[in-house]
C-alpha cells in the first residue's frame, strides 16, 4: 500500500470513517459541526498514550473509541436540553474550544504538533471503512435503527409513538463519537503525527458538507459524500492547475487547493437549491435496486 | 492602570464585535438562520476596500482610490455580498420532504458561501496581512495615563449610533414592524399584508452593511486586514451574541463588548494563545446553562432552523 493511488485511497477511507461519525446523528436530525473535534479528541488519546507509554494499537484504538464516545456522551447529555440551531452553535464552539485548549497542552505538543510512534499500515485504514459502513448498516436493521429513522423524518410523530427521542438522541450522538474517536485514532498511527490544525472549523464544516451533499436518507449517502468529494477534485487536479488565477497574491501552488474549495461551494450552493436532500436518496436508491423490474413494468404498460 | 488599559482595548475591541452580533441577531432573531457567510462578508469588505484602495478597480476602469472611497466601495460590495447570499438561500429553496435536516438547507448553503468567499479572496490576494494605511492612525488622545486611538473612539461612537439607529428602525418605522411581525410568524405576517418577499432582502442589506461597517472600523483601527480575519475576528461575535441573547438587539451589545473585555483581560492575564479557549469555553458554558442568553427571549431560535 504505497504510492499516490494507495495514499489516495486511504485518505478516502478515513473520509468515509469520519463521514459516518457525522452521519450517526444527522440521521437522527442533530447537526454536527464539531466532526474533527471528536477526531481531535481520538488522534491526542491515542497520539499520548502511544507517545508517553508506548502503547500498542489495539489497546489505544480502544482508549480511542472510549474517550470519544466519552466525550460525546457528556457533550450531548448536557446539551440536549436545547435544540435546533443552539445545538449546532455548541458543536461548532466545542470545537473552538478543544482546539484551543490543546494548543496550550504542552504534554500534547501545543501548537507544534504531537509525533505518534505507533503506525499502522493503510490497509487496517481501508478494513476499518468496510467496518464502519458494515456496522452502520446493521445498526440501521435494528429497532434502534428504526427509531432513528423515524426521528430524523418526524421527531414529534416519533415522540407520539412511544420513542424515547431523548434517549435515541444521546445514544446516535455517542455512537457517532466513538466512531470519530476510531478515526481520529486511525489518523493518529497512519501519518505517525497529528496537529490542531488538521481538526479545525473548517474540516468539521467539510465533513458535514460531505454527508449532507451525500444524502442522510439511506446509509450509501456518506459514502457517496466522501468518494465524490475526494476523488473528483483529484481527478481534475490537472485541469484546476490550469484554471486561471485572479488577483495578486496566490502563488501557483495555492491556484488548485483554492480552485477546489471554490467549486466544493458552488456544489453546495447548487445542491442545496436543486437538489437540497442530497445526491443519493431513498427513492433513488429504490430506482436503482428494482431498476430492471420498473423497465418491465414500463414495458408492460405500453 | 495597566488594568485600566486594557478595559479601554477592550471596549473598543467590543465595538466592532458588537457590529457583527448585530449582524448575527437580526438574521437569526427574524429568519431563524444561523448565517456562517457573515464572517467572510466582515472580511470580504475589509479585503476589497484595501484592494480598492491599493490597485483600483479590475480593466483600469478606476484607479487607486483615496481611503475613504475604498472604504464605502467595501460596504457596497458587501452589501451586494449579502444580497447575492439572500438571492441563493432563501429566495429559491423548496421544501420537499420536511425531515428533520431539510430546516438546516440556508445553513448548509451558507456554508458554501463561506467556503466560495474565503477561498475567493484568498486566491486574489494571498492569506499574508496587508497595510490599510490612513491618516486617522496616528492620532491618540491621554485620559490620565490611558491611550486611546482617535478611531477607537470613533468607532466606539459609530457602533452606539448603529444600534439605536437599528433600535429605532425595528421600534418606531413601517419596515420594522413588518420585520418584527415575521419573526413573531412569517404565515401569519404574509396573511396581514406584509410583502414578505420583499422584505426579506432588507435584513440581507442590513446584514451587509453591518459587516461592511465592521469590516471598516477592524481596517482603520488595526491599519491591517488579511484573510483570516472572518475566522479570527468574526466568529467571535457568535460568542457574543448567544451569551446576550439571540434575537435581542441589547444583547449583541451587552455580548459584543463583554467578549471583547474577556479576550483582552485574558491576554492580559494569561497571554495570547488562551483567547480561543477562554472565549468558546464561556460559550459552552453559557449554552448550558442559560441558552437563551442574557437578553433573549424563549420563543427565538426554539423552532426549527
Amino acid at each position: 500500500m504505497s504510492g499516490y493511488t494507495g495514499g489516495l485511497l486511504v485518505i478516502l477511507c478515513l473520509n468515509i470513517v469520519m463521514a459516518y461519525a457525522v452521519f450517526l446523528p444527522v440521521a437522527t436530525g442533530q447537526l454536527n459541526l464539531g466532526g474533527a473535534a471528536f477526531q481531535a479528541v481520538g488522534a491526542y488519546t491515542a497520539g499520548y498514550l502511544s507517545a508517553t507509554y508506548d502503547l500498542p494499537v489495539v489497546p489505544s484504538l480502544l482508549a480511542s473509541m472510549a474517550t470519544g464516545a466519552v466525550f460525546a456522551f457528556l457533550f450531548s447529555l448536557l446539551i440536549m436540553r436545547t435544540k435546533s440551531v443552539y445545538l449546532v452553535l455548541a458543536t461548532f464552539a466545542f470545537g473552538q474550544f478543544l482546539t484551543g485548549v490543546i494548543i496550550n497542552v504542552d504534554a500534547l505538543g501545543g501548537s507544534m504538533g504531537l509525533s505518534v510512534p505507533a503506525h499502522v499500515e493503510g490497509w487496517t485504514v481501508i478494513l476499518f471503512a468496510g467496518l464502519a459502513m458494515l456496522l452502520t448498516l446493521i445498526l440501521m436493521q435494528t429497532r434502534f435503527g428504526l427509531a432513528m429513522r423515524a426521528i430524523h423524518d418526524d421527531d414529534a410523530v416519533s415522540e407520539l409513538m412511544g420513542i424515547g427521542v431523548r434517549g435515541v438522541r444521546i445514544g446516535a450522538f455517542t455512537l457517532g463519537g466513538a466512531l470519530a474517536g476510531v478515526a481520529g485514532c486511525l489518523y493518529a498511527f497512519y501519518f505517525n503525527f497529528c496537529d490542531v490544525q488538521s481538526f479545525d472549523a473548517s474540516s468539521s464544516f467539510y465533513l458535514l458538507l460531505f454527508v449532507l451533499l451525500g444524502g442522510t436518507q439511506t446509509i450509501w449517502g456518506p459514502v457517496i459524500g466522501a468518494v465524490f468529494f475526494t476523488l473528483v477534485p483529484e481527478v481534475f487536479r490537472n485541469v484546476l492547475a490550469y484554471l486561471p488565477a485572479f488577483g495578486h497574491g496566490a502563488t501557483s501552488g495555492q491556484v488548485d487547493t483554492s480552485w477546489r474549495f471554490i467549486l466544493l461551494g458552488m456544489i453546495t450552493i447548487a445542491m442545496m437549491v436543486y437538489r437540497p436532500e442530497g445526491i443519493l436518496t431513498r427513492i433513488g436508491l429504490g430506482a436503482i435496486w428494482h431498476g430492471v423490474g420498473l423497465a418491465r413494468r414500463g414495458r408492460q404498460g405500453t | 492602570m495597566l488594568i485600566l488599559q486594557q478595559v479601554a482595548n477592550g471596549v473598543l475591541l467590543g465595538a466592532i464585535y458588537v457590529t457583527i452580533a448585530l449582524a448575527f441577531t437580526l438574521t437569526i432573531g427574524i429568519l431563524n438562520f444561523l448565517n456562517f457567510t457573515i464572517p467572510p462578508i466582515f472580511m470580504l469588505s475589509a479585503m476589497t476596500a484595501w484592494a480598492a484602495a491599493q490597485f483600483g478597480l479590475p480593466f483600469g476602469i478606476f484607479g487607486p482610490m483615496p481611503w475613504t472611497v475604498a472604504l464605502a466601495f467595501g460596504i457596497v460590495v458587501a452589501i451586494l455580498a449579502s444580497l447575492l447570499v439572500e438571492r441563493l438561500t432563501f429566495r429559491y429553496l423548496k421544501v420537499r420532504y420536511g425531515d428533520a435536516t431539510e430546516h438546516a438547507i440556508p445553513l448548509v448553503s451558507s456554508l458554501g458561501f463561506l467556503l466560495v468567499f474565503q477561498n475567493g479572496i484568498r486566491m486574489a490576494y494571498g492569506t499574508e496581512p496587508h497595510r490599510f494605511i490612513t491618516p486617522l492612525g496616528d492620532m491618540s488622545l491621554h485620559l490620565g495615563g490611558i491611550f486611546i486611538s482617535l478611531p477607537q473612539v470613533l468607532s466606539l461612537a459609530l457602533a452606539l449610533i448603529i444600534v439605536f439607529s437599528l433600535s429605532y428602525l425595528l421600534k418606531r418605522t413601517r419596515t420594522g414592524r413588518a420585520l418584527r411581525s415575521i419573526a413573531e410568524n412569517p404565515d401569519a405576517a404574509l396573511l396581514m399584508g406584509v410583502d414578505v418577499a420583499r422584505i426579506v432582502p432588507v435584513i440581507f442589506i442590513l446584514t451587509g452593511l453591518l459587516c461592511g461597517i465592521a469590516g471598516s472600523i477592524f481596517a482603520v483601527n488595526y491599519g491591517q486586514v488579511y484573510s483570516g480575519m472572518g475566522d479570527e475576528v468574526g466568529n467571535k461575535a457568535i460568542a457574543g451574541m448567544v451569551l446576550g441573547g439571540m434575537g435581542s438587539i441589547w444583547g449583541a451589545i451587552v455580548g459584543g463588548l463583554l467578549i471583547g473585555l474577556v479576550e483582552t483581560m485574558s491576554i492580559y492575564l494569561f497571554g495570547g494563545d488562551t483567547v480561543q479557549s477562554v472565549v468558546w469555553g464561556l460559550l459552552l458554558v453559557a449554552l448550558v446553562l442559560r441558552p437563551e442568553g442574557l437578553f433573549g427571549h424563549h420563543g427565538i431560535g426554539k423552532g426549527k432552523f
